[in-house]
């Protein structure tokens, strides 16, 4: 991969371990789980249903806390033995998986809110550059309009648009397009490798779309099911700018194929223990 | 119908005078299509408030069933006149004729529109004392954990205590019984709204409070761009359901108080006043009155309500 040198957004994640503890029950759902993300990578994250991919983002964006190993940024311990729980910081920024989008603020407002709490811009300086980044990324006329208004892929839009405002290191993704048509979702793939290719910002994209982790992805990285731990890593050869061409490629097929009969091991597991919990 | 269609030519032609009249507002009914074909020619404009619910079926609908209901009742009232049967409960009730004629001579009474203002004021000194200590309580109830735990059980143990089980406490807390009665109003919708301002508050998504965290929002910014906002729909739904209490609070209060010197009048002693001089028909126009304030109060609110969240006029 070649990165630009000063690019920022490494993430170290060393030997992490979650246990909850709900009703004294120990539920192990990370185990031991180490990866390390380049900065500038797009790193694709996919595996079982709650298999522990989403505690991990939650990890990383300071939400939950670990039970043990650390997580790096660029060098520095966000969590760690002695700090269990990252502090949320806007150098990391989420787009969940429902979207979360205020609804009680217009898109523009939506995406200049982050400036103006942070106070590094003016009320109307943050507007002004919250609607012009909207019209790059391609809703222009839609800034003043309310969340319920637009469609979901609108409005997943402008909330990548309202983490971009802020010049994250990181963006961490939690299945932002699940439960999207697939015409819209290859247009949001699109509109995202629009943004990556003019912010190289770090991306870390959970999903359960192995077409989709192979069409973003510059790496693949398939988790077992829980407790999760690293199955399989799969570097993405395919030369960007990628487009809808790419999806009928060769390389990619086999790529496609490769990724399912691991994933489709785990899912597999994942099932019989499930079964078994019931039993 | 054919004189709705010369009504809607009007209205179009005044709301095209005047297009501040324009609001919009949510679609109330879906299915108003075949009267809306013809205007689908005029340039792309978009319909008055007043002008959409005129065209829509469900309000017509709405006004063929109360000039049915009014019927209805006309002819069970005056049945036994005709044929000597009486119809149960209606055969009793004055038929709306009557009722109506009542009203004509109340309405000259200025002690008719003195029930009207002592009723609405004892109702809004009560819900707006409520909605001010309540919805501050209710988000400290939501927001403050030791708050809570402090306040919340005291809370929950006197919210199930009826507000008319309060009027002899109050009575004797306060010196006159117009504040006895404003007090025991206030208890009404201050429960109503505390409970759903605490519900409102405590079930805003995580993510909107975490991606707030994460850009960096303050603690106040979290509680007056997040919190707040986001119980806005809750604080309305309290008030409107605060604002049915206290009308069903200050007129059984008032019927208490009889018309004393000091906490007299209002509608509720209207309407006793009139059940025990004997004049049935001025107690359905009473009645009937406070349905019209109770309308007017509820609609109020909603207005304030679609003024203050113009996101959740979308839905």
């Amino acid at each position: 991969m070649t990165q630009d040198t000063n690019a920022k957004g490494a993430i170290s994640i060393r030997n992490v371990t979650k246990i909850y503890d709900p009703d004294g029950v120990n539920v192990m759902a990370v185990d031991d789980c180490s990866l390390e993300i380049a900065a500038g990578e797009v790193c694709m994250v996919v595996g079982p249903s709650g298999c522990g991919k989403t505690t991990l983002l939650n990890a990383i964006a300071g939400f939950h806390s670990i039970t043990s190993g650390e997580i790096l940024l660029d060098g520095d311990v966000l969590c760690g033995p002695d700090k269990p729980k990252a502090d949320q910081g806007a150098d990391r920024m989420v787009v969940f998986q429902h979207g979360a989008l205020f609804p009680w603020k217009t898109l523009a407002e939506n995406v200049a809110y982050g400036p103006i709490v942070q106070e590094v811009m003016s009320k109307s300086e943050a507007m002004d550059k919250a609607h012009h980044m909207l019209a790059e990324a391609g809703i222009a006329d839609m800034g003043n309009k309310y969340p319920g208004e637009v469609s979901s892929g609108m409005a997943r839009r402008a909330e990548i648009v309202r983490a971009l405002i802020n010049d994250p290191k990181v963006l961490l993704l939690d299945e932002p397009y699940r439960a999207m048509d697939a015409l819209t979702k290859s247009i949001m793939h699109e509109s995202l490798l629009e943004v990556y290719d003019r912010t190289k910002v770090t991306i870390f994209f959970i999903t359960h779309d192995l077409e989709e982790a192979i069409f973003l992805g510059d790496r693949v990285v398939v988790m077992t099911t829980r407790p999760a731990k690293m199955k399989k890593y799969l570097e993405v050869d395919i030369p960007r700018p990628r487009d809808f061409r790419t999806l009928s490629s060769n390389r990619f097929r086999s790529l496609v194929e490769e990724t399912k009969d691991a994933v489709h091991e785990e899912a597999v597991k994942a099932f019989e223990a499930g079964e078994r919990e019931m039993a | 119908m054919l004189s709705t269609r010369k009504l809607l030519k009007l209205l179009k032609r005044a709301s095209e005078k005047w297009p501040s009249a324009e609001i919009d507002w949510e679609a109330s009914d879906m299915n108003d299509t075949t009267t809306v074909t013809a205007h689908q020619q005029v340039p792309k404009r978009k319909k008055s408030k007043f002008e959409k619910a005129i065209s829509s079926k469900s309000f017509w609908r709405g006004v063929v069933a109360l000039i049915g209901f009014v019927i209805f009742w006309e002819i069970c009232s005056r049945f036994k006149m005709w044929t000597g049967i009486e119809v149960p409960w209606i055969g009793k009730v004055p038929p709306p004729t009557e009722v109506l004629v009542a009203w004509s001579d109340v309405i000259y009474m200025p002690g008719y529109w003195e029930s009207w203002y002592l009723s609405t004021g004892r109702v809004f000194a009560g819900f707006i004392a409520a909605m001010v200590f309540g919805i501050p309580f209710g988000l400290a109830l939501a927001v403050n954990r030791y708050f809570r735990d402090i306040f919340f059980p005291p809370f929950e143990v006197l919210r199930p205590i009826p507000p008319l089980a309060w009027v002899p406490a109050s009575i004797i807390f306060w010196p006159t019984s117009e504040l006895s009665i404003a007090f025991v109003t206030f208890l009404g919708a201050f429960f109503a709204i505390v409970i759903n301002v605490v519900g409102g508050a405590q079930s805003i998504d995580i993510r909107y409070l975490r991606a707030a965290q994460s850009m960096g929002a303050t603690q106040w910014h979290m509680f007056s761009k997040i919190i707040l906002p986001g119980t806005l729909p809750s604080i309305f739904t309290g008030a409107a359901v605060g604002m049915g209490i206290t009308w069903e609070v200050v007129l059984a209060g008032e019927m208490i108080s009889g018309g004393g010197q000091q906490g007299g009048g209002g509608l509720g002693f209207f309407i006793w006043s009139s059940f025990m001089g004997g004049t049935v028909p001025q107690v359905v126009v009473g009645m009937i009155s406070i349905g019209i304030a109770g309308y007017l109060c509820s609609s109020l609110i909603r207005f304030i309500g679609a003024r203050s969240m113009p996101w959740e006029r979308l839905f």
